[in-house]
């Protein structure tokens, strides 16, 4: 086999077999957290006791099939509750996870990740999101996550999940939709709020058919947290200089907008692996941990 | 002024152990499960745009 027949069959195996590992995964991840689906006939959401802990990314713990809890949900709930004003249980949970591996969750288990990415295979013109708008999702995080739950409260002291009332396309398409299908009774609740919310899910889901990830990209408000990470997680992308050929494959192939070779611990990183799967000469690569291993190992000898 | 260089490995695994001992505390001192499983499992009206 020449050198050029390797190249193609190597171009072509990796990027699928990527593809493939990471679907599969999503669709495990989705089908772990939303356990439930039996629910959605009965127009009820799950009471089950693993709703204490997290799901691996945005899923409206209001889903009827969902049998854990979202983290920005628990969020704040905890930090708008009369006993608590800030949760060190779903922080910790966000340090601990970002710390181990970045935004890795958000490639691979999220499940609104996982919705989003089949909308985007919709065969449209796509476009990027301009990076200033990358921002918004930090202040959105600030005001609506951990602000506006512990200052705007009621008068029994407590706080609105201002983020899952005002903003959450998830809650809506997961829960909200599901539920007033099948709960007559719920219908007659329905007013400005509701189609607020189905308008923003209505532009959310539009978003993600021209813009790739177009939510993580511009509000998630746990992609905003763990991607603060990414620049010191364990789980990293590293880049070997020497055998990089600035061919532009990695940077075309991301669906994030990151140039991997510039900016490999980018915020915006979702460590799905499309760059390390495109690259024809093997020059990106991930890792647990830092360190020189040649040196470890010229150490031990 | 020379610039203090702290190795990733110590920050990564620094942050790792305060992100468990802050579940530890959340969850067990707190008892911050509880008040994530009180709001999970009553429907939330204002997640599903009802509230």
């Amino acid at each position: 086999m020449t050198v050029k027949e390797r190249f193609a069959r190597f171009r072509k195996d990796r990027p699928k077999m990527n593809a493939l590992k990471r679907k599969a995964l999503q669709i495990a991840a989705f089908g772990f957290t939303n356990a439930a689906p039996g629910n959605f006939l009965k127009g009820t959401i799950d009471k089950g006791a693993w709703k204490r802990f997290c799901a691996p990314g945005m899923n409206c713990y209001s889903c009827p099939a969902a049998k854990l809890a979202c983290p920005i949900g628990a969020l704040q709930a905890v930090n708008g509750s009369m006993d608590f004003s800030f949760s060190f249980y779903v922080v910790g949970l966000i340090l601990a996870v970002g710390a181990l591996t970045g935004r890795f969750l958000c490639g691979w288990l999220c499940p609104f990740g996982l919705v989003q990415e089949l909308l985007h295979k919709l065969p449209t013109k796509k476009f990027r999101l301009p990076k200033p708008l990358t921002y918004v999702k930090y202040i959105l995080c600030a005001v609506f996550v951990f602000l506006l739950p512990v200052l705007y409260v009621n008068f029994m002291g407590m706080g609105a999940p201002a983020f899952c009332q005002y903003l959450c396309p998830v809650g809506t398409l997961e829960g909200g939709i599901p539920l007033l299908i099948a709960n007559e009774s719920l219908r007659q609740l329905m007013g400005p709020l509701f189609w607020w919310k189905a308008l923003l899910l209505a532009v959310t889901l539009t978003g993600c058919v021209f813009i790739c990830r177009f939510f993580c990209k511009l509000a998630c408000p746990l992609g905003a947290l763990l991607g603060l990470m990414n620049r010191i997680s364990a789980w990293h992308l590293e880049v070997d200089a020497t055998a990089c050929v600035h061919c532009g494959r990695c940077a075309a192939a991301c669906p994030m907008d990151v140039d991997p070779v510039a900016k490999p611990g980018s915020c915006e990183c979702i460590r799905c692996g499309k760059c390390k799967a495109v690259c024809p000469t093997g020059a990106l690569r991930f890792r647990f941990g830092y360190g020189d291993r040649k040196k470890q190992t010229d150490n031990n000898d | 002024m020379k610039r203090m260089h702290i190795p990733k490995n110590t920050v990564w695994i620094g942050m790792f152990l305060l992100g468990i001992a802050c579940i530890a505390v959340g969850l067990f001192a707190r008892g911050e499960g509880e008040a994530v499983l009180n709001k999970a499992v009553n429907l939330c009206f204002e997640c599903i745009g009802l509230g």
